[in-house]
Formats: C-alpha cells, sequence, structure tokens
C-alpha cells in the first residue's frame, strides 16, 4: 500500500526515544543499557503459545519499554498477533489454546492463575483488526468500559467521554449527536478512532493495537498513525502490523517474527536499515513474505 | 497496492462478446430454480393467506360482540369469552416459566458449556423431547399433576405440561440466536474489561433479542395452538360463566386461579368437532378458529414490535 502522497505530516523515521542498542563494551553502552530497562513496561521469557498440538509461537523473549511503540512484524501466520493476544490474556478464549512461559506486566507474572483476567484488561486495551464499535450511541460505546466497572455519574461519563473522544482525535467529528448516532454509523476510519477512544476511556497503561488500519483507506490510516503517535506520550503501545512503512513510521522498536519465532527484534531503525539476521533483512527489502 | 496491467491474462483472439449468455442448459436451469424458488416462498403466503380467507368468510356472520362476550349459559351461540381468557390464561402462564427458563438454558449452552458429555446429552433431549407426541406429553402430565399431585385438572397443570413441551424448543432456539451474535462483539466487550457475564448481558443478550423474539412466537404457537397435551392436563369442558372480580386465587370458580380446570379454544374445537352435539356446532367452531387465528396474528405482531422497540432501547442503535 503506498500511502506516500497523502502523508503530510508523518515523518518517515521518526526519532526513536532509545538509540538502537550497539554492540559495545564501553561503559557508556553498559548505562545506557542499564537506563533502558529500568522503564521496561513488558517483558517476555520463552513465551510460547499452542492451539492443540501446534506450535504457533515458540519461546519468544523480549521487553518493550514505557510509553513506545512497539511493531510487531512478519508474514502471515507467523504469530504476531496470537503472541499480542498473550498481553491482555485474549487467548484464553480460544479453546485447546495455551501459553507457556511468562508475560510481565511491570515485573508482575500475568499468565498466574490468581490474576484477574479483568483486572489485567482494564490496565491492557486493545483495539482490534476490523473496527468493531459496539451497536449502541457513540456515547455508551466509549462509556461501555467506565460503566462496567461501576461508574454511573453522568457528569463524570460526559467528562470522561469527552477527554476520551478528545484524545482519540474524533470529537468534533461527533460532537453533535452524541447520543443519537449509533456507533455503527461512523465510517471505517472514525469507528477505529471510536475503538480507540473506547479503550482509552478505561484508562489503561498499554494498549495492543492488532492490525488497526488494515481494513482502512491511506488517508483514515494516516490519521490513525498520527494519532497512535500521540498517544505515546501516555500509553504504552503495542502493535500488530503487516504494512512494513507503517511500522518504520511510527514504532520505537520492531519485533521481526517468522513461522512462530522471533528472529530479532531491536530499535526500528536499525531493523530496517541494519538487521543482525538475513531472514529480517530479506523480509524488510521484500524479498519474501 | 499497484495497478494491474488489464492486458495481462486475457487470451488471444477475437474478443468474446458480452452477449452470450452460457450454454442454453444453464440459462434454463438458472430459470428453473428462479420459478421454483419464488413459487415455494409464494406458496407458504398462499397457504396462510387461505387459512385466513377460509376462516374469515366462515366466521363471517358468526363472530359478534355477543358471541365472545355473551353469557354462556344463556345465549345459544358463542359466549366464548371465558375459553378464550383460558386460552391466554396458560399462554401468560407457560410464557412466563418456559421462555425465562429456556433462555438461562439457552446462554448455558451457547456460553457456558464447552462440547462434552453433558451438552450432548442436552441436546439429544431437547431433540427428543420435541419429537414425542404431544399426546405422551399430556398423559406424563395426567399422571404427575393430576393423580399425583392431586391438582386435578388445571391451568396450572397444563402450563406445565406445556413447559415439558416447549421447552426443549425454546432452549434451542434462544442458544442460537445467542450464537449468531458474532464473536467479535464479545471479544470487544472482554477486552474492555467486562465480565463475562456483564458480556452477556449487556452486549449479546440486546443483540440476540429479535432472534429470541422468534423463539416465543414459535414456542408462544405451539402453546396457543395445542389441544392434545391440554386434553389431559387442563381438562375438556364448555364455557361457563366468570366472575372476574374474584381474585380469590385458592377458589376454583375465580378465573385467576391456577388451580382451576381451564378449557383453552383449541380443546374446545377439538371437543365441539368431535363430540359436539347442537345446532350451531358448526358456526362455533369457525368463530372460534377465527379468533384462534386472529389472536395468534395478533400476538406474533405484538411480539415482532415489542422485539423492535427493546432492541431499540438497548442498543440505541
Amino acid at each position: 500500500m503506498n500511502t506516500g502522497d497523502e502523508m503530510p505530516t508523518t515523518v518517515a523515521y521518526p526519532e526513536p526515544v532509545l538509540r538502537p542498542i550497539e554492540v559495545t563494551t564501553s561503559q557508556a553502552g553498559a548505562d545506557e543499557f542499564a537506563a533502558r530497562t529500568q522503564d521496561v513496561k513488558i517483558s517476555t521469557d520463552r513465551v510460547s503459545i499452542l492451539y492443540g498440538e501446534k506450535v504457533a509461537v515458540r519461546d519468544v523473549s523480549l521487553t518493550i519499554q514505557e510509553r513506545s511503540i512497539m511493531a510487531l512484524i512478519g508474514p502471515s501466520g507467523s504469530g504476531k498477533s496470537t503472541f499480542l493476544r498473550c498481553f491482555n490474556r485474549m487467548n484464553d478464549l480460544i479453546p485447546g489454546a495455551s501459553v507457556k512461559g511468562e508475560v510481565c506486566l511491570d515485573g508482575e507474572n500475568v499468565m498466574e492463575t490468581d490474576v484477574s483476567v479483568v483486572e489485567l484488561r482494564r490496565r491492557v486495551g486493545m483495539v482490534f483488526q476490523r473496527p468493531n464499535p459496539f451497536p449502541m450511541s457513540i456515547f455508551e460505546n466509549v462509556a461501555y468500559g467506565p460503566r462496567r466497572r461501576g461508574q454511573n455519574d453522568r457528569r463524570k461519563l460526559d467528562e470522561l467521554v469527552e477527554t476520551s473522544l478528545k484524545r482519540a482525535a474524533l470529537w468534533d467529528e461527533v460532537k453533535d449527536d452524541l447520543r443519537r448516532k449509533s456507533g455503527l454509523a461512523l465510517s471505517g476510519g472514525q469507528q477505529q478512532r471510536l475503538c480507540i477512544a473506547r479503550a482509552i476511556a478505561i484508562k489503561p497503561e498499554i494498549i495492543l493495537m492488532d492490525e488497526p488500519a488494515s481494513a482502512l483507506d491511506p488517508i483514515a490510516t494516516a490519521r490513525i498513525e498520527d494519532l497512535i503517535l500521540d498517544l505515546k506520550k501516555e500509553f504504552t503501545i503495542v502493535i500488530v502490523t503487516h504494512n512494513m512503512q507503517q511500522a518504520a513510521r511510527i514504532s520505537d522498536q520492531t519485533a521481526f517474527f517468522y513461522i512462530g519465532e522471533l528472529v530479532e527484534f531491536g530499535a526500528t531503525r536499525k531493523i530496517f536499515t541494519n538487521p543482525s539476521q538475513k531472514r529480517t533483512e530479506d523480509y524488510v527489502s521484500g524479498r519474501f513474505g | 497496492m499497484t495497478a494491474s496491467n488489464p492486458a495481462v491474462g486475457r487470451p488471444a483472439g477475437p474478443k468474446p462478446s458480452l452477449r452470450r449468455r452460457g450454454s442454453r442448459g444453464s440459462i434454463l436451469a438458472d430459470h428453473a430454480a428462479t420459478v421454483a424458488l419464488w413459487g415455494t416462498g409464494v406458496l407458504v403466503l398462499v397457504i396462510l393467506g387461505a387459512i385466513i380467507l377460509h376462516f374469515a368468510l366462515a366466521a363471517w356472520g358468526v363472530v359478534s360482540p355477543s358471541f365472545i362476550l355473551g353469557d354462556p349459559s344463556r345465549t345459544t351461540l358463542g359466549g366464548v369469552l371465558p375459553i378464550l381468557w383460558n386460552s391466554i390464561y396458560i399462554l401468560v402462564l407457560t410464557m412466563l416459566i418456559a421462555v425465562p427458563l429456556g433462555i438461562l438454558a439457552g446462554i448455558y449452552m451457547s456460553e457456558y458449556a464447552g462440547d462434552n458429555i453433558a451438552t450432548t446429552a442436552i441436546r439429544f433431549a431437547e431433540e427428543s423431547i420435541s419429537s414425542v407426541p404431544s399426546i405422551v406429553v399430556g398423559l406424563f402430565g395426567l399422571i404427575l399433576f393430576v393423580d399425583d399431585f392431586h391438582w386435578g385438572f388445571s391451568a396450572l397443570g397444563g402450563s406445565l405440561a406445556l413447559t415439558f413441551f416447549n421447552l426443549p424448543l425454546m432452549t434451542r432456539l434462544a442458544e442460537q440466536a445467542l450464537r449468531a451474535v458474532p464473536q467479535e462483539e464479545r471479544s470487544a466487550s472482554l477486552a474492555l474489561g467486562a465480565t463475562k457475564w456483564q458480556t452477556i448481558r449487556h452486549v449479546v443478550l440486546p443483540l440476540a433479542i429479535p432472534g429470541l423474539i422468534t423463539g416465543v412466537i414459535l414456542t408462544a404457537g405451539r402453546v396457543f395452538g395445542e389441544a392434545a397435551v391440554l386434553l389431559f392436563t387442563s381438562g375438556v369442558g364448555t364455557p361457563q360463566h366468570y366472575n372476574f372480580l374474584n381474585f380469590d386465587l385458592t377458589s376454583v370458580a375465580s378465573p385467576w386461579s391456577p388451580f382451576r380446570p381451564a378449557t383453552t379454544l383449541s380443546v374446545y374445537i377439538w371437543n365441539l368437532n368431535s363430540e359436539g352435539l347442537g345446532a350451531f356446532k358448526t358456526q362455533i367452531i369457525d368463530g372460534s378458529a377465527a379468533i384462534l387465528i386472529a389472536i395468534v396474528l395478533i400476538f406474533n405482531l405484538g411480539a415482532r414490535f415489542i422485539g423492535r422497540v427493546l432492541t431499540r432501547r438497548l442498543t440505541a442503535a
């Protein structure tokens, strides 16, 4: 998908928050590594995901920094979406799926049996591939999460819905018929921003996005990408994309998956310009996938 | 996505004409399928129309205010209000029992139960009970409620027997209505930190309302039209004068009591037709049948209307 012409604002390679890891033995390098590990938001340790006997993801260990964007890339069937769903344990819903290994959120393993998935999902929001607003009004869509947590104070809900819609850059387009218009009456791009607003309204720390722009046209895609870059100020974002330009444009770090394995991960600039693995280079240069 | 070259893949040679429409056989088959499918669809309408028309004509001049409201002990023609009342009473009582139970069981089957021995057994039971002849269900009701419980013929016994008969259907239809709700709606709700029950209550059930209403209508139709089950459980009789101001639920004379015998319209029609004497037998049967059909139509349209209002209220769509 060539979106070059419709991309007025986004920079091809946003300055990564964290410099690429240089292989170095100097003290400066070690200090930088220490600084990096301090604000790790998510870390996984040898995560494997099986559907019955079939291994979908094998031994994936990676770390994701707080308030950064991590892109998971790879060809179809590489396990990146499956891996994404272990952060909010949506894999629990798939019969026969089992997850091994550790997924730590702020150092706490979310795979433990006594972890409440309801609490977990309130800290880890999710936006799906196909925009999926509820068949309710725009207001009720955004208020859905807070209401389920027992928030029924009208004024607080009004405020929360407004800030969430503003944050998702949708407020100006919908403020006049919040309560009358169904979420399904919006355009595809607006629906996806509504879904982002709905996720923001539960005040998560992390937002997972599973190919959030793949069903959208280039202009709507550009708006979503701008929004994601903006959301990085507050949230840690993990995004699955099969669009490599998108990963290059918005992410700080990129992880390349291939047939269920994590081939490599690191600073986006390094993955796209100087990957250490041959398979990564072949993929990002378009030789397969 | 690059624009593909339109010339690629086109075979060399003269361009095929757009006017050619495939072989004669396939065109014929296409037309035949269209006519056959359209025809069967129309047939359904024609059958319904014929039934309505027949009884509307037969009941013309029979159904009058006195046919319904007349005092059955004095009028010679009609006075079927008590019978009509019993039909509606048993319908409402049965639906009050069967619909909530059916929806709860449907929720269990759709949302909670996996594929295991229990659900296989439940499905087998659903299909078996639904195919047991209703007269057998009536006999079972006779043994259980009339004899063992010493209730005698009663509206409640009839309603419970009808629940036995209809719960499997209601459960199956509720399960199907719930399963038809797209999985992504559930995922969206769960991903927002809603619990499973919150998801069912606020997303799945509202979206399933049209399907649930269909279930209610089909179940209600079977209740309203059922004669065999009620013959042995709520009893057979002729219209008797009811005092609607008698609210003493323990009194067998009160039309509000669930423990009184209650002849319904269908049973009444059956009884008149098989054993009735009297000069106006045919007219009473035709009039009662017309009323039965009218009530069923009103109930179906009303249920659809309520379903639409409920959907709008719950989803604000």
